[in-house]
């Protein structure tokens, strides 16, 4: 009754006995108070979610609801069982995720809309007697009134406004941009579909409803491997986590399972447990390095030197000393190494040209369809040239015939000839150069003094063809003799014996990595030596650590070639483990139509995040890397002139990359402009950019009428995490205060571009609006102009999958979003809603003019086989599609895209669904989920068809149309996908025909995927999901030239930088240390150190950086980590404030000194917010920066290539890449920590405080 | 000092005080069973805490217990066992000066270290600012009786004092004149003793009602609690 009154029995006996001879005593004391303890855990409800942090994890977690509130998580314990001899997949979980819902409730959740009151107060004074667009106009035409609340991004200064008021701001804006400048400058940034396909959905298909322009990440990450589409033409495919139990030889390669994949790395300490061995490659000793028997620790860069070594050896010893039967078998059907490469002349040597084509021979080899992307090989049975089946010539064009059968064109049986070593094989022995880079300058790099044309000698043979008689080699022949082998051909630049200094042996190989030969002999041997007796069971998991430098192809390809050679991928516990982020949309083929509209208008607009930043931020004006420091020397005759952005120009100008915006002109007047010369808009285009009538805006990123000018950033952290550059993003995207330390080309005096349009005066504040939809304050929010309150991930309801496990789970709404909060979903619609009222006054049906790059996976990709020619110099002719970049007329209906937004259009019904080279009929679906989410009933232009109004409905569209959670649909890829290899693979599903997943039966458990041609691997009773299995056991190509695993890159632009095959190539010079040091820390004790990112520990990029429950855990604020020898040298001691900088800009953070450290590096764990405890920086006068404020992206021409099978764009697929690694940054105590904690004092003031 | 206002304050106000202490401190124990602490900062910081902690809980407590004898014990009681006024004040001169320094010396640390040291400053609520520096006052006004009682060796004062405590428990409604006449500070000190009770039931004062003197005679190591066969079984019988 009363817990006073209960106390008060003073007169009665407590103890009521004793036991233990007296040690003990039983009482009967009140024990209420134990119901505290037990209401602790009691809840009214549990609900199924994820966290959408890009986390590979994709855990499922149960969400504790009691009193409305969420109150905690658990890790769901109910994954569809495995094998009986396989783990289970539980338990999937970690500190961060059990760690989310502290974010609901917090001080960071963003809970209203907010504005920047400075905008607001324009915006409310221009709309009193303005309409909503006349409003935006006034203030965006007025510099003064632009500038007003431009320059004070990122410094305070938000109000509360209403949702009505907010999404009539941004409907005014897009509207009036669509207008005046093209819909093209209204841009999105949204990453990993996979973390929330809804959600993404939501803004992807306001945008392409729009012609807005969706951006990549992917590749922006550095996630992407460029690697993997050279090779296999896919994106990214790996084996699940699962797999890794299967495996009986594991190398974790600049991976740290532990700490990045954590619910997954239970399945290594598993395998270890069964008997796999496991090496751990890592300069510092990670939390991985204790899954080790051997840990090797190079110095960081240099794996494509250890790997290449590596290489050696097992070639040595099982493809030359020794042919072992699996291995040669796997090479000669699986990979390109029989087919025959064209030497040409050059400095008095050959040099490895193109592979050769039945086009080359003057009988085509009877080849009628594409025979210039049929690759030629020589038949060991009668040692006839032939064309096998699989090259990519097969794949379009004709059917039936694209497969990795062992047959010709004309469906003989063949049997390919690898080497031409045999004595009666070849006709001559050739002089091959191929390029040594492993001799170049760097000062924190050892090298070896090698030359760098190293010239080796090859079998050839002379072949006719239709130009003369020709020297060709095998690719097997030229890729052991890049290895540097010695096969007795006497050329004095390959190796007999493992001991000697020659590019590429175990004992060169110590010299620049630091790991001892004999260590580098007995992994490749044993890796191998697995391989052979399992049949490919020798798996390597690798990631960021090796991805993220700027040569990361190589240090990729060296790795892969391990793989190949030993005939791993494809294999069951074999293969390439690349986890870097979750990009594994399982059920993409139904997602794409919902996210980017295609159910109404197609081509949508999708950018290369990186070549746009790269532009748009201008961090090209500031380039110090320069084309002939990546020049090969061996590269063929050309010009190979200019800066980096003249690459990726000529790249959008011959329809290689994509552009955004697109042209000079308003795409919206193009197609006007078009019809009243009585063109075809196509012929229009190419004829104008020929005679500059037209101009693209690529060629002049820095003209205000090439500005992005809206963007809308949401599931992202754009400015705190992933904005490589992040300083200039602040100057020249931005226009607010920043701390870049350096200075331009002009300023500088240096080489500029010869493409690029150059102004004295670089633009400060492209973009007119920033709006950014989070559910925390997240630096990007900092910075935006407008926050829209979203909902969390326990709030809304979306699907969830990943690459380390098969199943697909939803999150859920445990909760209705707090305060203003709205899902995504509704976000976007009540901005369609909005914007279908305001937009009317400018924007009626129009016409819109799209270029669309050559894309992968479509006959396109068949646009330039054999040479590079540029339109613009006159070689050849603009020819969209082929030589120029496609152009397409989406017609916008602007006054009905909320009614198309909320429906499924009428194009799923006429031209169905597919993806990756293949499509499909879909009627059947949309009828289904016309029943399932009612049609629409309202007059108008949607009349009639599905309706899609909740995020339950969207989920539903995704979930019928793919092939991953719909079996029929999975037949009907399967049956489409069997025409054209003229195999049947619909055995892969029809036992699955008639199930159907749908989101309440996720909701209730996850599922797993149904097998589907979208991907490589398949789910089944026997063999868990692996890259490349349908490839090897289907005999499906891979989408690549030759079909096969492409180790020869014979593009011209790949054989110019050197990359033909995979080579050592030490970091690069970034060069902004020289240019601050001695002004910045002149006399203070410092360090020069290499900046290194990884994943870390108490966060999921961003995500939990800010995170009490984790800032608790890891010293409350960005953290750098060092090496105790380091720290002497630079005086600092541990838990010290460091200043980190270069001539980007400058972090400020305490340093942890550690053992672990390996010499030389400093660690500061990627994505750390500024937005919690960081002080100022002396040097900048500014708030110290994020991880990305002392690097700038480079770009690399070998990503830009495209138009040539595998090497042609796809979204996320290709591209470049924003590498970060080679980074460089000087490290000195900070002297005073200012939290700079006054109020504003003006822009001048800031900057005064800068100098 | 007018009639009134010293009937008010000492006559009227220990009764205000009294009934908020007591009724506050049940209340509270009932309600807010979770907020019953002693709100302890050795965790954040042990500098200062011990030697401060020790002397001021030493010295406070030989005051207070001198303070409830030496005021509620009955005046006849005294005369009964022949303990002259005069000893009796000379006594409480001498034990609670010694106990009063010591007290003042450790309340001045915990003091200081409550307002100049960051975290604990950090951690602190207001009520726990606001009591130490009432009670550290409440010290040195006590300190600051001695000059004037060495004035009065013979304790005739103290007896007023007596009789007005007294005279409070016996519900003597002119118990306020007695002291109608005392030296102002003895009055500052008597009114900011009663504000301290009052303040009592809103502080972290309470732990002095929760010291575990039990543990000093309780039998065992290891208590177990018997299921509390009065309580009404919520627990659902198995299957």
């Amino acid at each position: 009754m009363s817990h006073l009154l209960d106390r008060l029995n003073f007169l009665s006996r407590k103890n009521t006995g004793t036991f233990s001879g007296g040690h003990g005593v039983t009482t009967n004391e009140s024990r209420d108070w134990e119901d505290a303890y037990r209401k602790r855990w009691q809840h009214d409800k549990i609900v199924r979610s994820t966290h959408g942090a890009n986390c590979t994890g994709s855990c499922s977690w149960k969400i504790y609801v009691k009193g409305g509130i969420v109150t905690w998580e658990t890790q769901q314990t109910d994954y569809p069982r495995t094998r009986p001899d396989l783990p289970n997949h539980e338990p999937r979980g970690c500190s961060r995720g059990a760690s989310y819902s502290w974010y609901m409730y917090s001080a960071n959740r963003v809970k209203y809309p907010l504005i920047r009151s400075r905008l607001l107060r324009l915006w409310r004074a221009e709309r009193t007697v303005k309409t909503p667009i006349g409003a935006w106009a006034a203030i965006q035409e007025d510099p003064v009134k632009r500038a007003e609340y431009i320059r004070v991004r990122g410094l305070g200064g938000f109000v509360r406004a209403s949702w009505d008021e907010v999404n009539e701001i941004i409907a005014a804006a897009n509207a009036y941009t669509a207008r005046k400048w093209g819909p093209d400058r209204v841009i999105g940034f949204s990453p990993i579909p996979a973390m929330s396909m809804v959600s993404y959905a939501a803004g992807s298909r306001y945008l392409s409803l729009l012609g807005g322009v969706c951006m990549s990440f992917y590749d922006w990450y550095c996630d992407l491997p460029p690697a993997s589409p050279m090779t296999w033409g896919e994106q990214t495919d790996v084996p699940e986590s699962a797999d890794w139990y299967n495996s009986g030889f594991l190398i974790l390669w600049g991976s740290n399972v532990p700490q990045t994949r954590t619910p997954d790395a239970h399945f290594y300490t598993e395998v270890r447990y069964k008997g796999a061995k496991s090496v751990v490659v890592s300069p510092d000793y990670s939390e991985a390095a204790k899954f080790s028997d051997m840990w090797l620790h190079p110095k960081q860069g240099t794996d494509a030197a250890l790997a290449m070594a590596m290489g050696h050896v097992i070639l040595r010893e099982f493809h030359l000393d020794r042919q072992a039967e699996y291995f040669e078998d796997y090479c000669r059907r699986y990979t390109d190494m029989p087919m025959l490469v064209r030497l040409v002349r050059k400095d008095g040597h050959y040099v490895p040209d193109r592979q050769i084509r039945a086009s080359d021979f003057k009988d085509k080899l009877g080849e009628k369809n594409n025979p210039e992307w049929k690759t030629v090989a020589i038949d060991r049975n009668t040692g006839k040239l032939v064309a096998p089946q699989g090259s990519v010539g097969f794949r379009w064009g004709e059917q039936g015939k694209w497969n990795l059968e062992q047959k010709d064109g004309k469906g003989r049986d063949i049997d390919l000839e690898m080497s031409l070593i045999m004595d009666d094989a070849h006709d001559e022995v050739a002089p091959v150069a191929f390029p040594y880079f492993g001799n170049r300058e760097h000062d924190h790099f050892q090298g070896t003094d090698h030359d760098s044309v190293l010239v080796r000698s090859v079998p050839a043979k002379k072949v006719k063809l239709a130009d003369g008689e020709a020297l060709v080699a095998t690719v097997f022949d030229l890729f052991v003799a890049n290895y540097g082998l010695d096969r007795g051909l006497e050329d004095g630049t390959t190796a007999r014996s493992f001991d000697e200094n020659l590019p590429y042996t175990p004992a060169w190989a110590e010299k620049i990595t630091g790991v001892p030969k004999d260590q580098i002999i007995t992994v490749a041997r044993e890796f191998a030596r697995n391989a052979e007796k399992t049949h490919g069971r020798s798996m390597v998991i690798l990631g960021a650590g090796l991805n993220h430098w700027y040569h990361m192809d190589m240090n990729y390809r060296g790795i892969i070639n391990l793989l190949v050679m030993c005939g791993c991928i494809g294999q069951s516990g074999g293969g390439w483990s690349h986890y870097v982020g979750q990009e594994k949309l399982r059920p993409q083929t139904g997602w794409l139509p919902l996210a980017f509209a295609l159910d109404w208008s197609r081509p949508p607009r999708q950018m290369n995040s990186t070549s746009f930043f790269y532009a748009h931020t201008d961090q090209w004006r500031y380039e110090t890397l320069k084309v002939d420091e990546i020049l090969s020397p061996t590269a063929p005759e050309g010009p190979w002139d200019g800066t980096l952005i003249d690459y990726n120009i000529r790249a959008e100008r011959m329809g290689w990359l994509p552009s955004a915006p697109q042209l000079k002109t308003n795409p919206l007047e193009v197609a006007k402009a078009a019809a009243e010369a009585k063109k075809e808009p196509k012929d229009y285009v190419a004829e104008q950019l020929k005679s500059g009538g037209l101009q693209m805006s690529c060629e002049d990123p820095d003209d205000e009428a090439n500005w992005p000018r809206n963007l809308f950033v949401w599931r992202s952290n754009l400015l705190g995490s992933s904005g490589k550059g992040h300083e200039y993003f602040l100057k020249h995207l931005l226009g607010t205060s920043h701390g870049l330390l350096g200075r331009d080309l002009g300023e500088e005096g240096r080489e500029r571009a010869r493409e690029a349009a150059w102004h004295d005066e670089a633009p400060d504040g492209k973009l007119d609006l920033l709006v950014t939809l989070d559910f925390r304050m997240s630096t990007t929010c900092v910075y935006s102009d407008i926050v829209l309150p979203t909902a969390t991930w326990y709030e809304k309801n979306d699907l969830n999958t990943s690459d380390m496990h098969p199943f697909i789970h939803p999150l859920t709404g445990a909760a209705d979003p707090a305060w203003e909060a709205r899902s995504d979903w509704e976000i976007f619609k009540g901005i369609a809603r909005k914007f279908s009222e305001v937009a009317p006054e400018i924007l009626g049906v129009e016409k819109d003019v799209v270029l669309v790059p050559i894309l992968h996976d479509t006959p396109g990709e068949l646009a330039q086989p054999l040479d590079v020619k540029d339109w613009k110099k006159g070689e050849i002719d603009p020819l969209p599609g082929k030589t120029m970049p496609a152009v397409a007329v989406v017609e916008r209906d602007y006054p009905n895209l909320y009614k198309r937004f909320t429906a499924l259009g009428p194009l799923m019904d006429t031209l169905g669904n597919g993806g990756k080279g293949i499509s499909w009929n879909t009627e059947h679906e949309v009828d289904l989920l016309g029943r399932l989410n009612g049609l629409v009933t309202e007059e108008g232009a949607t009349k009639g068809r599905p309706r899609i109004e909740t995020d339950v409905d969207a989920a539903e569209v995704i979930l019928s149309l793919a092939p991953e959670t719909n079996g029929e649909v999975a037949v009907k890829a399967w049956e489409a996908l069997s025409k054209n290899t003229g195999r049947d693979h619909t055995h892969l599903a029809i036992p699955k025909e008639d199930e159907k997943i749908r989101f309440r039966d996720v909701v209730a458990q996850p599922r797993k995927i149904i097998s589907s041609p979208t991907w490589s691997g398949i789910e089944s009773e026997k063999v868990c999901y692996n890259a490349g299995y349908t490839n090897v056991h289907e005999l499906i190509p891979w989408r690549t030239l030759t079909g096969r695993q492409q180790l020869y890159q014979d593009h011209l632009w790949m054989r110019a930088f050197g990359e033909g095959f995979c080579v050592y190539r030490p970091p690069i010079d970034t060069k902004t240390i020289n240019p601050v040091i001695e002004a910045k820390s002149g006399g203070r004790p410092s360090v020069v150190l290499n900046f290194i990112t990884p994943h870390q520990k108490w966060g999921i990029h961003s995500t939990y950086s800010d995170n009490l429950m984790m800032l608790t855990l890891n010293r409350g604020g960005p953290v750098v980590w060092i090496s105790e020898t380091d720290a002497k040298t630079a005086s600092i001691v541990d838990n010290d404030w460091v200043e980190v900088f270069n001539a980007n800009g400058a972090i400020v953070a305490r340093a942890v000194v550690s053992q672990r450290m390996k010499e030389g590096t400093i660690y500061m764990y990627h994505a750390q917010e500024k937005i919690v405890n960081t002080p100022g920086s002396q040097i900048t006068g500014q708030r110290g920066g994020i991880h990305n404020s002392v690097t700038r992206a480079i770009t690399k021409p070998t990503h830009m290539i495209g138009g040539y099978a595998q090497q042609s764009y796809g979204f996320n697929y290709y591209g470049t890449v924003g590498s970060n690694r080679d980074e460089f940054v000087v490290v000195h105590k900070l002297d005073k920590v200012d939290w700079m904690e006054g109020p504003y004092r003006g822009h001048a003031g800031q900057k005064e405080a800068a100098e | 000092m007018t009639g009134f206002l010293n009937t008010l304050l000492f006559g009227i106000y220990p009764y205000i005080a009294l009934v908020i202490l007591v009724l506050g401190t049940v209340v509270r124990y009932d309600r807010e069973p979770y907020t019953w602490r002693s709100g302890s900062s050795q965790l954040l910081r042990r500098k200062q805490l011990v030697w401060g902690s020790v002397l001021f809980h030493v010295g406070v407590l030989v005051i207070f217990f001198g303070h409830l004898i030496g005021l509620l014990t009955p005046i006849a009681v005294f005369d009964a066992i022949g303990v002259s006024h005069g000893a009796k004040q000379l006594l409480a001169i001498i034990a609670g000066g010694v106990a009063g320094i010591m007290a003042i010396v450790g309340a001045t640390m915990l003091v200081h270290r409550r307002l100049f040291d960051a975290r604990v400053r950090a951690a602190s609520s207001s009520s726990d600012t606001l009591i130490i520096l009432l009670l550290w006052i409440q010290l040195a006004l006590g300190l600051a009786t001695i000059p004037i009682s060495m004035q009065h060796l013979d304790g005739h004062e103290m007896v007023k004092f007596m009789s007005w405590a007294q005279g409070i428990f016996t519900f003597n409604s002119a118990a306020s004149v007695y002291v109608a006449d005392a030296s102002p500070i003895f009055k500052t000190h008597l009114f900011l003793g009663l504000t301290i009770l009052l303040l009592f039931p809103f502080t972290r004062l309470v732990h002095m009602l929760s010291v575990p003197l039990r543990y000093f005679w309780r039998p065992g190591y290891q208590v177990v609690r018997e299921r509390n066969h009065r309580a009404p079984r919520r627990r659902l019988t198995a299957e």
